[in-house]
């Protein structure tokens, strides 16, 4: 099957929420910084399991553009279909 | 008008509540003047270092100082230029060629810090089509080379080397070379790389070693030149970076090779062409720490004798520590109040320790990062230890 960005979305929702500190209200519009206070390492850390999910690398320079869940998903979404720049 | 520093308002917040909570900035812990290599004059008391990575107390080295007292005397005090322009005098050619002989490399440039030997390599040797692969717990100057550089930036999960695998296996038909970053001895945990386990994947899939024994050289290794060593995998280690502010007790760092392209970073790397290069005072004192560093290999087995004894001294405290011994003893705590209370008790009864907090940690719990010494002698280690329990009694009940 292949990986939506709506479907990653919702794979890191659910990842995300397996942990008791985020909140339970986020979307694919959450801010990863702001709406869920991770620190940097705390977001490289959690791409890190996101990544080994879909057996993709996300280039560090890719995580400076990333705000909210979507622009992740989409991010994820590109690797794993090869097209990314 | 912006405010210019509106985007630290949450740093001035964490920073307000960690002196609130501390009868002193934990950060600006000023030392009138060591004492020895081992004591320190912190607030007018005499203490005990435990947080100064001057491993074999070279700091303080008689040698040392007469050489730098007597460079300075007929060189001055300062080079006022860059290596590629007035900067380089013969002296900076002697510590690289002595360098590379103790190193066993063909090639050897220094910078003026070790942060700059990591900026300075990595961003020079890993460009724009190239991928680095860097350790997940790797240093800042790590880190800050890969943003200085263009190559793609990839992590892998800390001393993973099955993980790494797996990243350079994603990367298969990726044309770039591939450079993987991985240090000695992890200096906030104390951690030891599988060396030779990342050399087998290096060589699996075609990738160049870059390993960062700052804090290993001349610690690890019969003759002190790190884990590589240690690890017999020295040949296939493509390019070792260093410090001088370690074991060495001075400043400066160095990037080593066989390789003969390690020569043109001398003409691309900016933090290496565009910095005066370093006093000739301290070039002569770091050569005569290298001769004393190698003539003393005792210094090394007390060092291992000394931090076996810290660390089972603090384990047998039931304080949270690593099970392998290293000269780097990491005592994990709860939360940040637990950590800052227990750093400013040990202080106050006289034993200064790093304290390090996260994000600067690996995990989310705040670290005292404890460096022992060659020159500690048994007593000051157990003094220290005596301490540290009164210190748990205290704080943790």
């Amino acid at each position: 099957m292949a990986d939506t960005v709506a479907s990653i979305a919702s794979m890191i929702i659910d990842k995300l929420l397996a942990n008791p500190k985020v909140p339970r209200d986020i979307t694919g519009e959450s801010k990863i910084v702001e709406d869920l206070a991770f620190d940097s390492l705390a977001v490289m850390n959690f791409v890190m399991e996101i990544e080994d999910e879909l057996d993709v690398s996300v280039p560090l320079d890719k995580l400076a553009d990333i705000r909210t869940i979507n622009d992740l998903a989409a991010c994820l979404a590109s690797l794993k279909a090869g097209t990314a720049s | 008008m912006t405010d210019i520093f509106a985007k630290y308002a949450g740093l001035k917040t964490a920073a307000a509540g960690l002196t609130a909570h501390s009868p002193r900035n934990p950060f600006g812990v000023v030392i009138d003047h060591p004492v020895s290599a081992t004591v320190g004059l912190i607030e007018g008391r005499e203490t005990l270092l435990f947080g100064t990575n001057n491993y074999l107390g070279l700091s303080q080295s008689t040698a040392a100082a007469e050489a730098a007292i007597g460079t300075v005397r007929r060189e001055g005090v300062g080079t006022t230029g860059s290596r590629i322009a007035n900067g380089t005098y013969a002296l900076h050619r002697k510590l690289e060629t002595r360098l590379a002989e103790v190193l066993r490399r063909r090639h050897c440039m220094i910078f003026s810090t070790g942060y700059q030997a990591n900026l300075g390599a990595i961003s020079a040797l890993a460009g724009k089509d190239d991928v680095l692969l860097l350790d997940a717990d790797s240093h800042a100057s790590i880190y800050d080379a890969s943003r200085l550089g263009y190559a793609q930036v990839i992590r892998f999960r800390h001393n993973d080397p099955a993980d790494l695998d797996r990243r350079l296996s994603r990367l298969k038909d990726h044309q770039g070379a591939k450079l993987i970053v991985v240090e000695g001895i992890y200096s906030m945990t104390g951690n030891v790389a599988p060396m030779r386990e990342f050399a087998e994947v290096k060589k699996k899939h075609g990738a160049y070693l870059l390993a960062d024994e700052a804090h290993s050289f001349g610690v690890l290794g019969e003759n002190g030149r790190g884990l590589a060593e240690r690890d017999g995998c020295e040949d296939d280690v493509d390019f070792v970076v260093g410090t001088f502010s370690k074991s060495l007790g001075t400043v400066g760092g160095y990037c080593a090779s066989n390789l003969d392209g390690l020569e043109l970073i001398r003409l691309c790397s900016r933090p290496y062409m565009f910095t005066a290069s370093l006093p000739p005072e301290i070039i002569a004192a770091t050569l005569a720490a290298l001769d004393e560093m190698i003539a003393r290999p005792e210094l090394r087995t007390q060092l291992y004798a000394n931090a076996k004894q810290l660390n089972h001294g603090l384990h047998a405290l039931g304080l949270k520590t690593s099970a392998h011994v290293s000269p780097v003893v990491a005592v994990t705590l709860d939360n940040v109040e637990q950590a800052l209370a227990f750093w400013n008790r040990l202080l106050e009864l006289g034993v200064y320790v790093n304290l390090s907090l996260p994000p600067a940690t690996p995990d989310e719990h705040p670290l005292l990062r404890c460096s022992v010494m060659a020159v500690h002698t048994p007593e000051e280690i157990d003094r220290a230890l005596g301490i540290f329990a009164q210190v748990k009694k205290d704080v943790l009940g």
